[in-house]
């Protein structure tokens, strides 16, 4: 009995689990197809682009500084182990640009913005303001979600870019200071070490995770239950989600990018 | 107007509209009366399309809504929301000139008619740019009454328009929505659980109880409607055919 009724629980959770992805889905695809459905509404856009990247800039700069200095530390001191000291610049340039630069802007950009959108679209829901919209002929997907998804979209890779070269400068910052780098060589090394490839990958990891912590955002905010309770939750869940789906992504990508 | 046809609408094993039949005129204002979790606001959400009905018709100046462009279709409804539902990362003014803006109305025209608007429900124009975390519940309550009465609706819904406020507010509510109806000629449908506003805003009256409509009439009919329902509702006595929790 006791077994018939776990897997009964089981197939019970699988089968939601299932019908979760399939609404998750169509609701990425109806996003999708607003983005080239009009009416658009470019004040909204530019007001998403403005909270969630320009808003975002000093996070990410400082998250990045941060990063590419303990960076050069850490590489500097792993590789005077092996006589390998010499390598930080390459390291540190490989190691932002390739995976810190776009997972850390991402996560940040987790934290920041996709909590917010969250809690902002489910308070919405909560008192009304989603059907609201509704009466006043507004489309919620169309002025609510595509605005948010595309600034992700758009701006994430921006900021990615500026994470990339703030976290290098970090790493130079700490290793001409402190590690007894010389400037110019050390900036040589980095650019010449760096290739195409290296800065395509980490912008195209920067409008994947832009578009997907955007959009986990808009999809708890729009299905948060209701009172302060279904707020906490939403927005819990949309961070938790947007930060595993942008690690998941990264791997993937990752993959992609530089398997061969 | 407004005609509803075997109206059924369950959530999962709860049946919260069981065969509604209604009829609003053109002009008419009606208050749907009822206690709380009756239904009363799905009815309003189910004749918007904001929730999708299980059976029934909804014709709107005999047209079936569901054949009707969507847009074009909610033009012609305002609606006043429980909490007002004001957006809040806009302006008030804003608020009241949303449908104005989307149109694509110049900003300054739009501007001044919601401020026009918002003169029409008492509010002074410096509140215009006041966002509505700034407004206490009251001048919320109107500022969501000049947006939905904002582009001359043919139709306005006011889902529990006094509720949460005092007497007195509640007063200039009731007062503001009939005038409202009366200057606009519009078909309002009121919900509430409030006598007096039953009294200041209603030309009829219905009562909604276990899912369906037990009592519809004149409003001067509801004081000798004779209906045990609408009796012990319209007096608030504990005892009586409408069951109440302790």
């Amino acid at each position: 009995m006791i077994l018939l009724s776990a897997i009964g629980r089981l197939g019970a959770w699988t089968l939601a689990l299932l019908a979760g992805i399939g609404r998750f889905a169509a609701f990425t695809l109806e996003t999708l197809s607003h983005a080239v459905r009009p009416p658009f509404h470019g004040r909204e856009i530019a007001l998403a682009l403005l909270q969630m990247g320009w808003l975002s800039l000093p996070v990410v700069g400082l998250t990045a500084l941060f990063t590419g200095g303990a960076l050069a530390l850490q590489i500097y001191a792993g590789g005077n182990r092996f006589g390998a000291e010499a390598v930080v610049p390459q390291i540190v340039a490989i190691g932002m640009v390739r995976e810190l630069g776009p997972v850390l802007v991402g996560l940040m950009i987790a934290a920041r913005v996709t909590s917010s959108v969250a809690a902002e679209i489910a308070t919405m829901k909560v008192t009304e303001q989603i059907d609201a919209l509704v009466t006043l002929s507004t489309h919620p997907m169309k002025y609510l979600v595509l605005p948010r998804v595309l600034a992700g979209l758009v701006s994430v890779p921006v900021l990615v870019g500026i994470g990339d070269i703030i976290g290098v400068m970090g790493g130079w910052l700490v290793a001409t200071e402190r590690l007894g780098f010389v400037s110019t060589s050390y900036l040589h090394n980095t650019i010449n070490f760096l290739e195409p490839l290296d800065i395509i990958s980490s912008l195209a990891k920067g409008a994947v995770f832009g578009f997907l912590a955007a959009l986990m955002g808009c999809w708890f905010g729009l299905n948060s239950g209701r009172g302060a309770m279904g707020v906490g939750r939403a927005t819990k869940g949309a961070v938790v989600a947007a930060s595993v789906a942008i690690l998941a992504a990264n791997l993937v990508l990752t993959e992609a990018f530089f398997s061969a | 107007m407004i005609e509803l046809r075997g109206l059924r609408k369950s959530f999962g094993p709860n049946t919260v509209l069981d065969g509604i039949d209604l009829d609003v005129a053109r002009g008419k204002s009606l208050v749907v009366i009822g206690g709380s979790g009756t239904g009363k606001s799905v009815l309003l959400k189910c004749i918007l399309g904001l929730v999708a009905p299980d059976a029934g018709t909804i014709r709107l100046g005999g047209q079936d809504v569901t054949r009707l462009p969507r847009d074009a279709f909610l033009s012609r409804f305002g609606m006043l929301f429980q909490g007002g539902a004001l957006f809040d990362s806009l302006p008030v003014w804003q608020n009241v000139a949303f449908r104005h803006l989307k149109a694509r109305m110049p900003r300054a025209e739009a501007r001044a008619r919601a401020i026009d608007a918002l003169a029409r429900v008492g509010l002074p124009e410096r509140t215009a740019d006041l966002y509505p975390a700034e407004l206490s519940g009251g001048m919320q309550k109107r500022a969501a009454l000049a947006r939905a009465i904002a582009a001359s609706p043919e139709v306005v819904f006011f889902d529990e328009p006094t509720a949460g406020l005092d007497p007195i507010m509640a007063g200039v509510i009731n007062r503001l929505i009939r005038e409202a109806v009366t200057d606009l000629g519009a078909t309002a449908v009121t919900i509430t659980h409030d006598m007096t506003t039953v009294h200041t805003v209603a030309d009829r009256v219905a009562l909604l109880h276990g899912g369906k409509l037990r009592w519809m009439g004149p409003t001067a009919d509801l004081d000798h409607s004779g209906d045990p329902f609408v009796e012990q509702f319209i007096h608030g006595r504990p005892d009586g055919p409408i069951a109440t929790l302790r």
